[in-house]
């Protein structure tokens, strides 16, 4: 096949194909996103409580993740999860998991960041109105933290919406995986990389378009 | 957790050859290096033409420079690699596509430097610019009104400040250049995650393989930063906080 030789009648044929594994790469990211700021957030409350023990583990965890290329990761929580549990856990869930773990480390240092941004006299007058601690962080510090971080924490989520697709690495079926997969059946291995490359274009340059418009309209609010 | 561990797997010889298991990582680790390297090169010297070219008082090309950084950073890195290596290609006149597909030496190593460079050169054109942004709007206007041309104002004035300036978070690049290479497994450059994958089917020793993988990968990131901490201090401006010591 040769230049002029494009054929894209094929990609209306593989659309629901292509659907299934668009749902799988969706499915992964608000899983990570969800569980890696959830997990996120409390690794940097560990990173930044005064005992000691727990912010060192916790920055360890962090570090490490940040330097191993995320290829590896997946491929390591794939060796390694069914020899600690035992059983086979499949490419989607080992993925499933990995990419939580992994993207909690970027969402913990975001939410660091965000709750180093809010001034020191909230965290005092929480107290100072009587507050414990977790009372402080949930109810005064943390919707601060999140608010600022909005933006940030958008934008995290679009690299980690790129990076889903690294689960290549395992096999598991995503919409790359899904493109290969259509490409091979129809003998039209090339006009799927392209139209799998405009898909993923067009969602990203619109998830960073509505993330810009956020940021300008909470700029303007303060 | 039932493993069967080896240390030593990596003094014995591969099953399919007579080489060691230490030279197939070996082996990797100096394409890691080759291709983050290379692709360095190119994502710099781009990266800060396009940097330059974003905050021109051109409105085309500014905008020119804006859809390249928008098109390379909206696209998985691991589908950029297919695209360059299934698809452009076939959009060569058909004896360069023949030639490319066929002759080309090095091709995989050829095709990963260039993806990855691109890609990365998108990432540093954002911070070049963002550092010339941050130089107060008088710095233009003196060089100007001092008789220099724009390009002069650039070479002499700007860049010189907001390079420096820029030089932590292109540190961050660097090491996610040595990371990023990684990808560059999906169209079989021989580097070490490709070796890492390789090594695991063939000895059956995974752990021990990822292991020394990804020591050898903090090893890259590690060193990458040590190079970078030493320019960031020689090249610190005078009369900021950075450079008050």
């Amino acid at each position: 096949m040769m230049q002029g030789d494009f054929d894209f009648s094929v990609l209306v044929d593989s659309l629901p194909f292509l659907w299934t594994g668009l749902q799988f790469t969706l499915k992964l990211t608000m899983v990570a996103m969800l569980g890696g700021i959830a997990f996120g957030t409390l690794l940097a409350l560990a990173r930044l409580s005064p005992i000691a023990p727990l912010a060192k583990v916790a920055s360890w965890y962090v570090n490490s993740m940040r330097s191993i290329p995320l290829v590896m990761v997946i491929l390591w929580f794939f060796l390694v999860i069914p020899l600690i549990t035992g059983t086979p856990l499949g490419a989607e869930n080992s993925a499933l998991v990995t990419f939580t773990l992994f993207e909690a480390a970027f969402y913990c240092e975001i939410m660091r960041a965000g709750i180093l941004s809010v001034s020191r006299g909230q965290v005092a007058a929480g107290y100072a109105v009587g507050f414990t601690y977790s009372q402080n962080m949930r109810l005064v510090v943390l919707p601060q933290a999140f608010r600022n971080m909005l933006p940030v924490l958008l934008t995290q989520t679009i690299v980690l919406f790129q990076d889903t697709s690294l689960v290549y690495a395992i096999g598991a079926k995503d919409l790359l995986k899904a493109a290969e997969v259509a490409g091979k059946n129809y003998n039209r291995p090339v006009e799927m990389v392209v139209f799998v490359a405009i898909i993923y274009f067009v969602i990203c340059s619109s998830l960073s378009f509505t993330v810009k418009r956020l940021q300008q309209r909470m700029a303007i609010k303060r | 957790m039932n493993y069967h561990w080896n240390w030593g797997i990596f003094l014995e010889q591969v099953k399919s050859g007579d080489e060691t298991y230490l030279d197939w990582l070996l082996t990797g680790f100096g394409w890691t290096v080759a291709v983050s390297l290379s692709a360095w090169v190119i994502a710099l010297s781009l990266g800060i033409l396009l940097g330059v070219l974003r905050t021109m008082p051109s409105r085309a090309l500014a905008a020119a420079a804006t859809a390249w950084v928008e098109l390379f950073r909206n696209i998985p890195l691991l589908v950029q690699m297919f695209l360059w290596f299934f698809v452009v290609p076939e959009l060569l006149p058909r004896e360069w596509g023949l030639w490319v597909k066929q002759d080309l030496p090095a091709k995989e190593f050829l095709t990963a430097t260039i993806c990855l460079g691109l890609f990365t050169s998108s990432r540093v054109a954002e911070q070049v610019r963002a550092g010339i942004q941050a130089l107060p709007h008088g710095q233009v206007m003196a060089g100007l009104a001092m008789g220099l041309s724009l390009p002069q104002t650039y070479r002499y004035v700007l860049l010189p400040m907001a390079l420096r300036m820029v030089v932590p978070p292109l540190t961050s690049e660097l090491m996610n250049v040595f990371k990023n290479s990684s990808v560059a497994f999906a169209i079989g450059v021989l580097e070490l995650t490709f070796q890492a994958k390789q090594m695991q089917e063939d000895s059956e020793q995974g752990i021990e393989t990822f292991f020394a993988v990804t020591v050898l990968y903090f090893i890259c990131a590690f060193t990458a930063n040590r190079v970078m901490a030493v320019i960031e201090r020689r090249t610190r401006i005078p009369g900021t906080i950075a450079g008050q010591q």
